[in-house]
């Protein structure tokens, strides 16, 4: 049978779209280091007239020389090959008409956006996985070059469109500890709630996609009827239900609306027990239990060595949650479990996410008793534009509020790195300042992105209908991946 | 030598070992501990905290100095027009450590941490990719973000911005 796959593949290699013909204009990557080393002129040789020294795609094995198949065997993630996999283990002799060379995406609709993956097949057995990505790419670390500290929440909170407001708070903070400046306690508070609320619908949004990925229709609607109670909310905080822009260097964009208690309490109390109503739904479901028990499992050394974060790192088993282990805002204030996994497959990833709904009410509960009274955003001339009644009132003021928007306020020099937990993982942004009111460089260190790089090892060996669920469950946002 | 900048970044303590690290933390405001090693050094000195407890690699990327040529460095470091920032995580400390290379813009090479720490394998690809910095020793020194047919490296300051002209409704035009 994959004898006559083969010989249609090589056939008509083009129109199948995802297998690669030998003869196919994409060549092998060229492997060794002497493109690598740099020419006389500084430049390394060849990379400017061609830019093109390999291609991400995964290669027949006839194709591919044994070093690059070893690492692509042993996990494309490419452990160094003792960590990975046995060298002997693998036969390189394997011969091609045995495997195929099968495409999925870019445009699938499992692959949540625009991922593309491209598999080795042993009949349903994926022997290799290699993700390619970048078709979402739009340059906005290179836009936050151009865009002030004022504008620039307004660009990452694009980047991760699931949990814009964590994008906004990683910012925030890195800008605000360039500056040095306090930050009022109820500013912080609120963004604490709006992030946590963010995370319980980012999580429920999982819960919807995974639950449709693999045969759970009904999943799907449920996440998306209690994710819209919360957008709701935010549409009354913020103005909008995506890409807030809420929260900013210096505090937030306004106070929480009159009555947002009720409001956040009226979230809760229903999203608790619909959380033990999909408790019921997926847990005890035998299908379910099925599809994602055992299935994508890593070890703790593998999730650490590959930078995985977030629940994934918390499915194997270390209990590591940048709100408890590196608190930042009032992480330290409020109570709360860190939910770890112990067997690092699908099935943990699943309850850690569902727990960690419960475990996000709980803060937000306590937000909604500790709210201090106070400012929402430092009263810092520098930062903070001033209030709307006075700009009617003074001159002054006017033309202030119109330098803090048009020029926006420089910010010292130097360069800091800061982590927050987003649902997905460890959020990180590496800002450089260089005195004038944008950031000289911008980086965003994207869970998703990282995480991606789990896929290879987690699908080796598992079967093809399984990939889809093991790539739901690592939950990647392709906005934040290619940014 | 290794240089460890004990001077204050902004108004941040920094937190380094041997002083037993006992700085105060402000909520959101992370101590930052910061190291510049050379080029021979890099790697051998992430091996040395890898070996010490920093279990994974977070962050990798670059950064291209060019438009912002005097920079504060501690005394002794060369500034370059490259540099390359590890950021190293010690989840039993609690503790992160930022390695700061220094690489020069004739010959914008980085040893790859790959053999150390394999998660990263797409943080130095980005940094390939956008700075067009190359990592030796990393298995495979490929464009991931943008297409591989792409010329130039966009995240380098000599590199235009790039606009689309807009024509609006009804404008006079170009005469």
């Amino acid at each position: 049978m994959s004898d006559a796959k083969t010989t249609a593949a090589a056939g008509d290699g083009d129109a199948l779209g995802g297998v690669v013909h030998p003869d196919s204009a994409v060549s092998p990557p060229a492997s060794g280091g002497d493109e690598l080393t740099p020419g006389p002129d500084g430049e390394p040789k060849g990379l400017v007239a061609e830019t093109s020294e390999g291609s991400q795609q995964l290669f027949r094995r006839s194709d591919t020389d044994p070093d690059q198949l070893r690492r692509e065997v042993g996990a494309v993630l490419r452990l160094p090959e003792g960590v990975a996999v046995d060298p002997s283990d693998i036969d390189i002799e394997q011969s091609d008409d045995e495997t195929m060379i099968i495409n999925m995406g870019p445009q699938h609709p499992s692959t949540h956006g625009v991922l593309r993956l491209m598999f080795e097949l042993d009949g349903e057995t994926v022997l290799r996985t290699k993700p390619v990505i970048g078709y979402l790419h739009t340059g906005m670390e290179k836009t936050a070059e151009e865009l002030t500290y004022v504008q620039g929440s307004t660009n990452v909170t694009r980047m991760d469109y699931l949990s814009p407001l964590h994008n906004e708070l990683v910012l925030s903070l890195a800008v605000e500890a360039l500056l040095g400046i306090e930050m009022p306690p109820r500013s912080d508070w609120i963004r604490m709630l709006m992030t946590e609320l963010n995370r319980v619908s980012s999580h429920l949004m999982w819960m919807a996609t995974n639950g449709m990925d693999i045969g759970s229709t009904s999943m799907m609607i449920y996440g998306f009827r209690e994710r819209e109670m919360i957008l709701a909310f935010f549409e009354k905080t913020t103005g909008l239900r995506m890409n807030h822009n809420f929260i900013r260097p210096g505090g937030t964009a306004a106070d929480l609306p009159d009555g947002w208690e009720d409001d956040v309490t009226i979230i809760c109390d229903t999203v608790l027990p619909r959380a033990d109503e999909y408790d019921e739904l997926l847990t005890g479901q035998p299908v379910f239990r099925q599809r994602s028990e055992g299935i994508g499992t890593l070890s703790a050394e593998e999730a650490l060595a590959l930078s995985l974060t977030g629940p994934i790192l918390r499915s194997t088993g270390v209990p590591w949650d940048l709100r408890r282990s590196m608190p930042y805002l009032r992480y330290d204030e409020v109570d709360f479990d860190v939910i770890v996994g112990t067997y690092g497959d699908n099935f943990d990833r699943y309850s850690i996410r569902l727990n960690e709904i419960r475990e996000s009410v709980k803060i937000i509960r306590q937000c909604v008793e500790k709210m201090p009274a106070g400012d929402y955003r430092v009263q810092d001339k520098k930062v903070t534009p001033p209030p709307r009644g006075r700009i009617d009132e003074s001159m002054e003021a006017l033309i202030h509020h119109f330098k803090v928007f048009t020029e926006g306020f420089k910010v010292p020099e130097g360069e800091v790195y800061v982590a927050i937990e987003s649902p997905r993982g460890e959020l990180g942004c590496y800002l450089v300042a260089d005195g004038s009111p944008k950031p000289y460089r911008m980086h965003i260190r994207g869970p998703s992105f990282v995480n991606l790089q789990g896929v290879p090892l987690m699908m080796r060996g598992g079967l093809l209908a399984d990939a889809v669920a093991v790539c739901s469950s690592i939950d990647p946002v392709m906005g934040e991946v290619d940014r | 030598m290794t240089i460890h900048d004990r001077a204050g970044e902004t108004d941040q303590t920094l937190a380094v070992s041997e002083s037993g690290g006992g700085s105060s933390r402000a909520p959101g405001r992370p101590t930052q501990e910061v190291v510049f090693p050379t080029g021979e050094q890099y790697f051998d000195l992430v091996a040395g905290y890898r070996d010490s407890g920093f279990e994974m690699c977070a962050d990798v990327c670059g950064v291209d100095y060019l438009a912002h040529p005097g920079r504060r460095l501690p005394e002794g470091v060369t500034p370059e027009r490259f540099e390359v920032v590890a950021n190293l995580l010690s989840l039993s400390q609690a503790r992160r450590v930022r390695v700061r290379l220094q690489v020069p813009e004739a010959n914008a090479v980085a040893p790859s941490l790959f053999d150390l720490y394999p998660g990263v394998e797409a943080m130095e690809r980005e940094a390939y990719d956008l700075f067009g910095i190359v990592f030796t020793g990393h298995p495979d020194m490929t464009r991931i973000l943008m297409p591989e047919d792409w010329e130039g490296h966009p995240l380098r300051k000599d590199y235009g911005v790039g606009r689309v002209p807009v024509q609006f409704k009804g404008s006079p035009g170009p005469r």
